[in-house]
């Protein structure tokens, strides 16, 4: 029973960090389910549509595009917009996932926002292969949306527990994140134009539509500051 | 919608996300060497992705009503202190969650 396979190593390593998720995804993903069902879907498109798109805000959109008439060119675009934030997660991971063979066309495709965050700060203890390591923690994440989303699909609206505020877990994990990068790094620059842009935006364009006004500013802002960002950083190398 | 529709729209859907997915990797190839603009975003930007990812969960948090804000605001204070205190993911997210969920269900 003793295994010493890299990716047995890797999968114990992964699966306490995916724990929160466990909690985040089987909540939302079930009442993702329920919503489907309960706007009239058999749970087998919330079954589906939980592997094949696998990114949540979206899903709950997709729902109302499906109701709508048949807008496909419309569909797309909104599809870009609501999910443009992952071009940061993959530019942050063009380094990471270099050299993870076979299974980073996977690693690519189930990156959703917890995954990035997860594989991106998660420091990956010696012995436990880097591949398999963010190979589980994307499996897993991946596993747990699809199993809420079934579930939800299934039982729609005969679940009745009091699990009001259970989707802060997310909030939380973020936070725990935010804050062991913001422990690590060395000046604070990025940090702070995330937040300030974040919040400017959320305040001028709207909790819908702040997204990508974000990126931008954040793009600019990191563009405009490279200077003194780099030099920042190769003087806390010194 | 008929059958086919719907399952256009949904391949739509995950064309549209495995796009912004794959872009990145697609455009800066393992075989050239990647742009020193590119390879400096990669660095900077997570610090700021992580404070986005923060502000977008709270998005529809209303400060101008009742309650305020003030639930998300105390289990965040609780996270950080967990945080800060024993530096233990788990505990961390756990307390601040459990906090959460007791504020919104029984205090406000």
């Amino acid at each position: 029973m003793h295994s010493k396979s890299p990716a047995v190593a890797a999968l114990k390593a992964a699966f306490p960090h995916t724990i929160p998720i466990f909690a985040g995804f089987l909540f939302l993903g079930m009442t993702y389910g329920v919503y489907m069902r309960t706007s009239g879907f058999s749970f087998w498109y919330p079954m589906i549509m939980s592997v094949v798109i696998f990114g949540g805000s979206l899903e709950f959109v997709a729902t109302s595009m499906l109701l709508a008439p048949f807008a496909p060119v419309q569909v797309f675009l909104t599809a870009v917009m609501i999910q443009a934030r992952h071009l940061f997660y993959g530019i942050s991971m063009l380094d990471k996932y270099k050299g993870t063979g076979w299974k980073k066309p996977y690693l690519i495709y189930a990156m959703c926002d917890e995954t990035f965050s997860v594989n991106y700060t998660a420091e990956i203890p010696e012995g436990a292969d880097r591949g398999w390591f963010y190979f589980f923690v994307s499996l897993l994440d991946e596993f747990y949306w699809f199993l809420g989303a079934t579930l939800g699909g299934i039982l729609g609206g005969l679940l009745r527990f009091n699990t009001e505020g259970l989707d802060f877990v997310m909030t939380a994990m973020f936070v725990v994140i935010f804050m062991d990068q913001w422990l690590k790094e060395k000046h604070h620059f990025s940090a702070w134009i995330g937040l300030i842009a974040s919040v400017a935006c959320l305040l001028i364009f709207g909790a819908d539509n702040s997204l990508i006004p974000t990126m931008i500013c954040i793009l600019v802002a990191l563009t405009a500051l490279r200077k003194p960002v780099e030099a920042k950083t190769q003087e806390a190398v010194k | 919608m008929t059958i086919l529709q719907q399952a256009i729209t949904i391949i739509l859907c995950a064309l549209g996300t495995m796009l912004t997915r794959f872009l990145p990797f697609l455009v800066f190839n393992t075989k050239k060497p990647t742009p020193k603009y590119i390879q400096y975003l990669g660095s900077a930007l997570p610090g700021a992705i992580f404070g986005m990812l923060i502000v977008y969960c709270l998005r529809n948090v209303d400060v101008l009503h009742f309650a305020y804000g003030l639930p998300e605001l105390i289990a965040i204070a609780v996270t950080i202190s967990l945080h800060l205190w024993k530096r233990q993911m788990l505990l961390s997210i756990a307390g601040g969650t459990v906090c959460y969920m007791l504020l919104v269900q029984f205090v406000f």
